[in-house]
């Protein structure tokens, strides 16, 4: 009844809630932000550790990543996210809503970024092992100074859109009452009836978010690779 | 108390892949549309068309799927439609889906060497033509692999429709959890499934592009 006189000619875009609200919308973000900082750190190490599993790790260990890495590629983050938190608890396993989404997050982006980054291994020549064990570099020595960091080096770019689309991804870990921005713009929108401001509001924020996280990952970039010899 | 085994609850999240299935195709099908729309619009001569399509495409890579669903289902709202959830899962994945395949189809047709536009150009095509009968062939061969991958990104981007109302696997999972208080059964059923829709589509994704590579080291 009332929907149905919110015309486009006669809707009167309110946002005085900012006002009252603001503090929900800074919170969200704060945790929107936690929790892309702790999947990025930790998803990332989770795939470089796969990554060496499935390029050179030991043979019983490989099937068993590359199945975890199958699962979690064919499944939507929502449905992770849902077993995480409700099917879990069966198997004794209680997380709260935010330790739930951070897991979520952790083990789906080590997923993808196990792919990005062993293609990256992949595309190393293999004269970078001889050349590393003819310096008298140990098999791990020659992983990590001689493979990975030119491989993470090659696959930079492709990793930290990567993050960008978990981040987005994140905005579902409001389904399961995580208090991030999406859940925000939902407590407002309960509250204030403002939904399409609400949710203007709220995706602004996550394209300011999303163009800031790329700046920080090419600075991130920058640092961890400091300019090399021209290949 | 009733009794639910696992064939019932099988039963039950089978018969809401149906609209799972639907929802992507249609979103595929849109999508691809609209991405070829955006794909002219993107390689286009005139500036402003080429930016328009740029600034589409960042607006739709860089922002979650879950506010466009939100902003489709009460922004038309507002136009004083009464709108359905699969109207607005409907149109908002089209347009998400149009904003991923357009920017990758530019990719494919970037990737084809300067010297054939120059060639038909030279044999008096105009844009068009150079586009349906030099162009396009050529890219479309390059772009079939990322384009299949791409669908497995829709079928589990649907399942943020479940959100908004729109019922299909996720939301028949959340159904059937809360009469079963299985959960566990029940979401780890559902994954099965999105599996079993999924992983041929990104298998044969590789495939292709594994074919795709021999052929052109063949050249």
């Amino acid at each position: 009844m009332f929907a149905k006189q919110g015309c486009a000619l006669n809707y009167q875009f309110e946002f005085g809630w900012l006002a009252e609200y603001y503090p929900q919308i800074v919170k969200g973000i704060g945790i929107t932000v936690e929790l892309i900082a702790v999947g990025a750190v930790a998803g990332i190490s989770l795939g470089i550790f796969c990554a060496w599993v499935r390029a050179l790790g030991p043979a019983w260990l490989k099937p068993i990543v590359a199945l975890y890495v199958e699962l979690i590629r064919n499944t939507p983050f929502l449905i992770q996210l849902f077993f995480i938190f409700f099917g879990l608890p069966s198997l004794g396993l209680q997380l709260s809503e935010l330790q739930a989404a951070n897991v979520a997050m952790v083990v789906n982006l080590g997923a993808y970024s196990c792919e990005i980054i062993r293609a990256g291994i992949q595309a190393t020549p293999k004269g970078q092992f001889e050349a590393g064990a003819s310096l008298a570099m140990t098999r791990f020595e020659t992983f990590r100074h001689v493979v990975l960091v030119p491989s993470l080096q090659r696959i930079w770019p492709a990793l930290s859109s990567q993050v960008v689309i978990v981040m987005l991804g994140s905005a579902v870990v409001s389904q399961i009452a995580a208090e991030d921005l999406t859940f925000a713009a939902n407590f407002i929108q309960s509250r204030t009836f403002r939904a399409f401001e609400a949710y203007i509001v709220s995706t602004a924020v996550y394209l300011a978010l999303a163009v800031l996280l790329r700046q920080v990952l090419a600075i991130v970039g920058g640092l961890i690779f400091p300019r090399r010899a021209a290949r | 108390m009733i009794e639910f085994t696992i064939w019932d609850i099988l039963r039950n999240l089978l018969l809401a892949t149906r609209w799972t299935i639907v929802l992507s195709a249609v979103s595929f099908v849109g999508g691809g549309i609209v991405g070829l729309g955006l794909l002219f619009l993107r390689i286009s001569k005139r500036k402003w068309s080429r930016s328009l399509a740029k600034y589409y495409i960042e607006l739709f890579q860089g922002t979650p799927l879950l506010m466009q669903l939100f902003i489709a289902f009460f922004g038309l709202g507002l136009f004083g439609i009464d709108v359905p959830a699969w109207l607005a899962a409907g149109l908002a994945l089209i347009l998400w889906s149009a904003a991923f395949l357009g920017e990758i189809w530019r990719g494919c047709v970037e990737a084809i060497a300067k010297g054939q536009w120059e060639a038909s150009a030279s044999l008096g095509m105009g844009r068009l033509q150079q586009m349906r009968y030099v162009i396009l062939p050529q890219a479309m061969k390059i772009a079939v692999p990322p384009t299949v991958g791409f669908s497995v990104q829709v079928i589990k981007g649907t399942a943020l429709t479940s959100i908004i109302g729109f019922v299909e696997l996720s939301k028949a999972g959340t159904v059937v959890t809360n009469a079963t208080f299985q959960p566990f059964t029940v979401y780890g059923l559902v994954a099965l499934i999105y599996f079993a829709l999924c992983c041929p589509l990104s298998k044969s994704s590789q495939i292709l592009e594994r074919k795709l590579n021999v052929a052109h080291r063949n050249h």
